[in-house]
């Protein structure tokens, strides 16, 4: 038996009424790369947040090497020898340095280190570095000018400088291409034979058979599988992943109406293969796929955003080109947006005002706002909605995450629509609130189509009826949401096995 | 109601009203519907240019060209009327085109060319500040000047232009109230309409708080954040028409003061009912609290080379008001 270099017994996490981890054991062993897979809001990251450490458990104990381990802070963390790489790149880089101070930044923040640099003496260190990763790129350019992949190089390569004893990776071959996750994964192996624990985070099913020795699943802030053995069972991992949730959605299938709106041989980049999709009423898609599969393309087209690479667009069967998401608004085809703290939250107003913002033209007297029916629209999304708060005229950035998203999602449920366009409408919400969200989408799309754009696969499968696939930005395949093409759905999904999809999609089409 | 909201809420309002109370009390004469009357009008130019500023501040921009457009239209009216001997209507209507040209100019410079507002404001204030010397070669313009041209000036300012800067309206004592100062409520009433209640100041406001969000909410961002120059243009350049109406002379040394008194005002406001946001109302309660102080403390022989540092240690206790007290100001601040 290998040495255990991380144990970690009866963690209990608490945000407010929320438990994230309930009673959490894990055993992280020397030299094995554990990958720990999970749905969005299974606690993964509150997990990784505690052994890197930015929060503090509420219960429980992590001892590193017989030791305890509490760290307080993230360079704590660091300097016992438990290293993080996030998934938000932009994190783990510096934009505006060149690649050598980004590999040594650690040095250079090092109180012991001198005043001066000296600069030749920094790229010697960098470039031993560099090689020892096998990082091909000049040490001498600057990160800003680097694409996403190099950087997540470098924030890799950086973690490897802090010596690690356990290494944390969360998802960090979200951005990268096939050849980079193979660099990466030689290098992991490389640590594996140095005696580093590895904990690895990710869904891709290749990067879970290429490089996983254990595999651990959670569900619901609980542990719900380990999987270990000379021969993993990869679908038995998946099920523990999602099991409880499958049996959770509502799936049965719903009457589909009209068509309401199509793709016709729609091309997303300029490799990619062409496409016809049609959108029926009371039906909800969803589109899925990994970062930069293509779903944001096709958001930005349908809202007019963006205008399609090829291909046209028909709405109620008439050629459909919005100008402008005004335009797009106008004709009945709305879009939540992603990241709802940049793209979507009014911050300084209330949630009245951020509920009808789209729709302040049907509220008015010759421009002037009745604000009487403004709060009124809004106290019926509230209560809808569940939404929690004192008023309906409490600013938005008093209610938590969740109740944001509900606030969001309630302003395009709000008005009716032709087409309503969901970009990642579960993202950074609790369980309780995406039930609520998924719900309410369920029960209110009986007369419009409605788009569910999301990454994690087991979002598709909880709310869609439909789940279309795209893979670098090519259209890989549709699906029933049945439980039996779920494997088939997660293949495709990490790029795998196109000819499975082609039969389902042949049976879907035909 | 806790005592520090309490305090953020109304501390500025009755730091004012404790103003006026201890000026009534000390300074003589300061008590009264004339010396009311003056603070007003002391302020009534100000107070129109800031109300144009506070447009900008609403969609997180900035406009630094307000007190040259206000000169500029000073000094444009003095050469329609004088040396071009065109009517007030004529003046007018140029000054008002002149300011919206500008604004539009500004706006079209940040959103289309994508330069920094401070910085294209900065450029159009530099720019007009050259301009208008140029026709006049660098000389005030009144009745009699010698032109360029080596001929004499014979235009004059004509008396219905003069009695929008001169003329006071009777309100229970005679002679009361001066045009400027119906003409600065009548703005801050329209400005505040427009921001507070129409769906137009509502998009305003949520364009300065998320520009991305309100794109994406359908809002044309550009069109508004362009209308709020120019509105500040307008605005200014009216300011620039009551000036010069009380000069009676295109004066091309006056107005230094506006666009720092116009600023202060409109950043005075922030504090006022604890909005930690620009707003017409606060913006013309900052107008006046700057008039109060500094007509009180004249009344009280302080001498005039004080007034700025007066002014400033204002603003920076409104802002401390804004910004320290409010836990709002921390996320907003410009």
């Amino acid at each position: 038996m290998v040495e255990l270099a991380c144990q970690i017994s009866g963690i209990v996490k608490s945000f407010g009424l929320n438990q994230v981890l309930k009673e959490v054991d894990l055993e992280l062993p020397s030299a094995t790369v554990t990958v720990l897979m999970g749905a969005n809001g299974a606690g993964k990251s509150t997990l990784v947040k505690i052994l890197c450490g930015v929060h503090k458990a509420d219960i429980g104990r992590v001892t590193l090497f017989g030791k305890n381990f509490a760290p307080d802070s993230p360079s704590d963390a660091f300097q016992s020898g438990v290293v993080t790489v996030h998934q938000t790149i932009n994190n783990g880089v510096i934009p505006d340095l060149d690649v050598a101070s980004n590999l040594l930044i650690d040095r250079l923040a090092d109180s012991s280190a001198g005043f001066f640099i000296r600069k030749e003496k920094l790229r010697s260190e960098a470039r031993k570095v560099a090689s020892t990763m096998d990082l091909d790129l000049d040490i001498t350019a600057v990160v800003r000018d680097l694409g996403l992949a190099d950087r997540q190089m470098i924030a890799i390569a950086r973690a490897m400088t802090r010596n690690p004893k356990l290494l944390i990776l969360d998802e960090p071959t979200s951005s990268l291409s096939a050849n980079e996750a193979k660099r990466l994964f030689k290098l992991l192996a490389n640590l594996k034979k140095q005696g580093v624990a590895i904990l690895y985070i990710s869904h891709r099913m290749s990067d879970i058979r290429a490089i996983a020795d254990r595999i651990v699943t959670m569900r619901d802030g609980k542990i719900s599988g380990v999987f270990e053995g000379a021969s993993l069972d990869y679908e038995g991992a998946v099920t523990a992943m999602l099991g409880q949730k499958m049996v959770h959605a509502k799936l049965q299938t719903q009457q589909k109406g009209t068509p309401i709106f199509e793709l016709r041989n729609a091309k997303l980049s300029k490799y990619s293969n062409p496409f016809d999709l049609v959108f029926y009423k009371n039906e909800i898609i969803a589109i899925t796929g990994l970062l930069g599969s293509g779903k944001t393309a096709i958001a930005s087209a349908i809202f007019g955003l963006n205008p399609l690479l090829e291909g046209e667009m028909l709405l109620h069967g008439e050629a459909y080109n919005p100008k402008s998401p005004a335009d797009a608004i106008s004709k009945g085809i709305f879009m939540c947006p992603k990241d709802r703290s940049t793209n979507a939250v009014v911050s300084d107003f209330d949630i009245t005002n951020n509920m009808v913002l789209p729709f302040l033209d049907r509220h008015t007297w010759f421009s002037f706002l009745k604000s009487k029916n403004l709060e009124r629209k809004s106290s019926v999304s509230i209560s809808e909605l569940g939404i929690v708060c004192q008023s309906e005229l409490d600013l938005v950035t008093t209610l938590s995450g969740g109740n944001q998203q509900k606030v969001m999602i309630g302003r395009w449920l709000s008005e009716e629509s032709e087409v309503l366009l969901l970009d990642e409408p579960f993202q950074g919400v609790d369980i309780k609130a995406r039930r609520d969200i998924g719900s309410h989408i369920r029960q209110s799309s009986n007369e419009r189509a409605t788009l569910v754009f999301v990454s994690e696969l087991d979002e598709a499968v909880e709310i869609a009826d439909k789940i279309v696939v795209l893979h670098e930005g090519s259209y890989a395949g549709i699906f029933e949401n049945k439980e039996s093409n779920i494997l088939d759905i997660l293949s495709l999904y990490s790029g795998k096995s196109t000819k499975a999809a082609a039969t389902a999609t042949e049976r879907l089409n035909g | 109601m806790n005592i520090r909201s309490f305090a953020i809420r109304y501390g500025f309002l009755l730091l004012l009203l404790g103003l006026v109370l201890f000026f009534s009390a000390v300074a003589e004469g300061f008590a009264g519907p004339r010396s009311a009357v003056f603070i007003f009008q002391s302020v009534s130019i100000t107070g129109i240019l800031a109300l144009g500023v506070t447009a900008t501040l609403v969609v997180d921009g900035f406009d630094l060209s307000i007190g040259s457009v206000a000169t500029s239209a000073l000094m444009l009216s003095a050469y329609v009327m004088v040396v071009l001997e065109m009517s007030a209507f004529m003046a007018i209507i140029s000054c008002l085109i002149m300011g919206a040209f500008v604004g539009l100019v500004n706006g079209l410079l940040i959103v289309k060319a994508r330069v920094p507002d401070l910085l294209a404001t900065l450029g159009m204030m530099f720019l007009l500040i050259g301009l208008q010397r140029i026709p006049t070669e660098g000389r005030s313009i009144s009745t009699g000047m010698k032109l360029p041209s080596g001929e004499t000036a014979e235009g004059v300012y004509s008396q219905s232009f003069l009695w929008l800067g001169r003329h006071r309206l009777d309100f229970f004592l005679e002679d009361l109230i001066p045009i400027p100062v119906i003409i600065f409520i009548l703005v801050g009433i329209f400005i505040w309409l427009f921001l507070e209640l129409t769906r137009h100041g509502r998009l305003m406001y949520a364009i300065g708080s998320n520009e991305t969000a309100t794109a994406l909410a359908g809002a044309n961002v550009n069109k508004y954040k362009i209308l709020a120059y120019v509105i500040s243009g307008i605005t200014a350049s009216i300011g620039g028409i009551l000036l010069s109406a009380r000069l009676g002379r295109g004066d091309i040394a006056s107005g230094n003061n506006l666009l720092l008194d116009s600023v202060a005002a409109a950043l005075i406001g922030f504090a006022v009912l604890g909005a930690a946001k620009p707003n017409a109302f606060g913006t013309a309660i900052g107008a006046l609290f700057v008039g109060v102080l500094l007509q009180g403390l004249t009344m009280m022989n302080a001498p005039y080379y004080t007034q700025d540092f007066v002014k400033g240690s204002v603003l920076v206790i409104a802002l401390i008001f804004t910004f320290a007290l409010s836990s709002k100001g921390r996320k907003t601040g410009h």
